[in-house]
């Protein structure tokens, strides 16, 4: 009995709760919005403004952070060589494998988008394959193939040619990200295309336009939103990475992340507050890179 | 040179693996003509178009456009424009932009550009629509911009691939008597390709009637539908009663009687010579039977006592399906009288006479 009137309580408790629900609509929204606010505040906010009072910091001895306000590391980053041109070549290298995935991603897509479905299916399937295998490990399988005993030098030698050093390089860095970026481009171009109306292509063609006019004019601008998200994906990996440029460019040649890792890890002792400037610096450059970008690209559909 | 002729093809063949989507075609669309090529699906009634347009290429026979072979040039290297069914309307560009490609595209001057566009958005009464997009406009005027945008390069021949396919039944109407009196306006030769029978006969100045790759009979719309070469034609356009009989004597002019397989003797209208005792179908239209309460006078032909099954009042039209013989046999009778009166209509289980002039019936050996 008396557990019964319990139920009955608790079931007109969450009656009236249900009912203030839905008469407050902005109490509705705030607790939609709850888990995702209070994620991004404390994992994503929060750090940020920590990283930004770092990155004006004095590094003290020993590396510990002295809080007396400065603007050096900033100065360090954009006078000293080793990080100014640690920012180009990373950018560069960002630049590169976003445009040969590009060229090498777009055709890929497109060649998969015209197979009959079943085969779509196998073929993405194939894209998605490396994903199951650490990327680490994967890119210790190209040291293998690169290397003075690996495939390709063994290929050379049986030829009779002399052998080449593949490895460590930065091309061998460029082939790594561009392994490692191609999927992200491919998979975005490809859900793209899967939405192009083809007919449009015969159109054009039926309108005079030839292939390449109608490729232009038609194709290309109505996948450009498959092709800045590529893009993107692509490049922001690749402009921080350091596993790679480690592996594959046998820890010889700095890049961005290479820097960052060793001021906050691995030099004696670390420094903090210029890696903090060096990865707003970062931050800052990729967002205006992005913005400038999507301008350009996303500018036919306004 | 061509004497008029916009279109020859000339036993055109398409083959697509192991599919004959096309078989051994020729048929010659005149200059400024309303050319409807009609047919269920998979007729290659589209397959033959897209020959035209250049989207497909012949796996043998020609085609000539005004007298040149374009067996394999490329669509955009032949002055032929295509109205697709779905439009295929660039999403990204504004009416008027849509409109000028083609003439972009052939680098005609921005001046030249600016003026035919707007003649042409004229013409389909768009002309407030030139800065929209195309997904801001209703399906009616997609398709008028999908007309105007194939117009305005002045095409030898323009290309419409069941174009009002995805309108409404009204609009539909609506822009049939408006595409017909465009074409007459322009004077361009269309190529129209639809499997609504009423939409063919309604615009066209002749039809071509397809079925498995193979055209059965090119005509105006009367002699389609009055003078069928053969089953398939007679069943595909309109509705009629079909009679398997043998024929049992012609008389001169045609006339043949027949005794069908149940035992009736009816008379009707040879299309092609037929012999005594040569296996044919009788073909009669619901409208073109009659049915009365008193018996005809003695000696008119076809007349057979029936009973009314059912009845169907549409309006316009009564549909009566009576019993001859082992079969349901369907006519129409036109209410020309306004009334509610029971009497004037008939009611199933009643009897009547069915009788038709042998000149309403025709008799096809195929």
């Amino acid at each position: 009995m008396a557990a019964d009137t319990l139920a009955s309580d608790s079931q007109q408790r969450e009656g009236q709760i249900a009912a203030l629900l839905r008469r407050n609509e902005r109490l509705q929204l705030g607790l939609l919005l709850f888990p995702g606010l209070f994620w991004l505040v404390t994992f994503f906010a929060l750090p940020l403004v920590v990283v930004v009072l770092y990155s004006f910091a004095t590094n003290g001895p020993g590396g510990r952070i002295e809080w007396t306000f400065t603007l050096n590391n900033y100065r360090t980053l954009f006078t000293e060589s080793l990080y100014v041109n640690a920012y180009w070549r990373s950018i560069w290298a960002g630049v590169w494998t976003t445009l040969v995935c590009l060229i090498v991603g777009y055709p890929l897509a497109y060649y998969i988008v015209r197979r009959p479905p079943r085969w779509r299916t196998v073929l993405l399937f194939l894209i998605l394959i490396p994903f199951w295998t650490n990327f680490l490990v994967r890119t210790y399988a190209w040291m293998i193939i690169l290397s003075n005993n690996g495939i390709i030098n063994s290929a050379i030698q049986a030829l009779g040619l002399p052998r080449v050093a593949l490895y460590p390089s930065e091309g061998a860095v460029l082939v790594g990200l561009i392994y490692g970026g191609l999927p992200f481009m491919v998979l975005p171009i490809y859900a793209s295309l899967a939405r192009f109306d083809f007919t449009l292509m015969e159109a054009a063609a039926d309108l005079g336009a030839n292939q390449v006019q109608a490729f232009l004019r038609v194709m290309l601008p109505l996948t450009m939103p498959g092709v800045a998200a590529g893009s993107v994906l692509v490049f922001i990996p690749t402009v921080g990475q350091f596993v790679v440029s480690d592996l594959l460019g046998g820890a010889k040649v700095d890049y961005l992340g290479n820097l960052l890792q060793r001021l906050f890890t691995r030099s004696n002792p670390p420094n903090w507050p210029l890696g903090s400037a060096m990865a707003i610096v970062f931050m800052i450059v990729l967002t205006m890179a992005i913005i400038i970008y999507f301008r350009v690209t996303t500018e036919e559909d306004r | 040179m061509n004497n008029g002729i916009a279109v020859d093809l000339r036993n055109v063949v398409k083959r697509f693996a192991d599919v004959c989507a096309v078989d051994h075609i020729s048929m010659q669309i005149r200059d400024g003509e309303f050319f409807s090529m009609l047919g269920p699906s998979g007729c290659g009634k589209t397959t033959t178009l897209r020959m035209i347009a250049g989207f497909e290429f012949p796996t043998s026979g020609e085609i000539f456009l005004h007298g040149r072979s374009v067996g394999t040039t490329p669509p955009f290297r032949r002055n032929v424009n295509t109205v697709f069914q779905s439009y295929a309307l660039f999403p990204h560009m504004t009416v008027a932009e849509n409109v000028a490609f083609g003439l972009r595209m052939k680098k005609t001057p921005p001046a030249d550009i600016a003026r035919r566009v707007t003649e042409a958005l004229e013409l389909v009464r768009l002309g407030d629509y030139a800065t929209r997009r195309p997904r801001q406009l209703s399906g009616g005027q997609q398709q008028r911009v999908a007309l105007a945008r194939a117009l305005v390069n002045h095409p030898e021949v323009l290309l419409l691939d069941e174009p009002l396919g995805a309108l409404d039944l009204k609009l539909r109407k609506e822009m049939q008597l408006e595409l017909k009196s465009l074409q007459e306006r322009v004077g361009i030769t269309f190529i129209y390709v639809t499997h609504d029978q009423e939409e063919a006969l309604t615009m066209s100045d002749r039809i071509a009637v397809m079925n498995a790759g193979r055209v059965l009979q090119i005509g105006t719309p009367t002699e389609i539908y009055e003078r069928p070469v053969c089953r398939f034609v007679a069943d595909f356009i309109g509705e009629t009663n079909f009679i398997e009989g043998r024929v049992e004597s012609v008389e001169p002019g045609g006339i043949a009687t027949i005794i069908s397989d149940d035992g009736l003797t009816l008379r009707g209208q040879a299309i092609r010579p037929v012999a005594p005792g040569a296996n044919v179908t009788l073909s009669i239209r619901p409208e073109k039977a009659f049915l009365s309460v008193q018996p005809p006078p003695p000696g008119t032909p076809n007349c057979h006592q029936v009973r009314v099954e059912r009845i169907a009042y549409i309006g316009s039209d009564t549909r009566i399906d009576v019993r001859l013989g082992v079969r349901l046999f369907d006519l129409w009778e036109q209410n020309s009288r306004s009334t509610l009166d029971r009497d004037a209509y008939w009611q199933p289980g009643e009897t009547g006479y069915l009788w038709w002039p042998a000149e309403n019936a025709i008799i096809l050996t195929e």
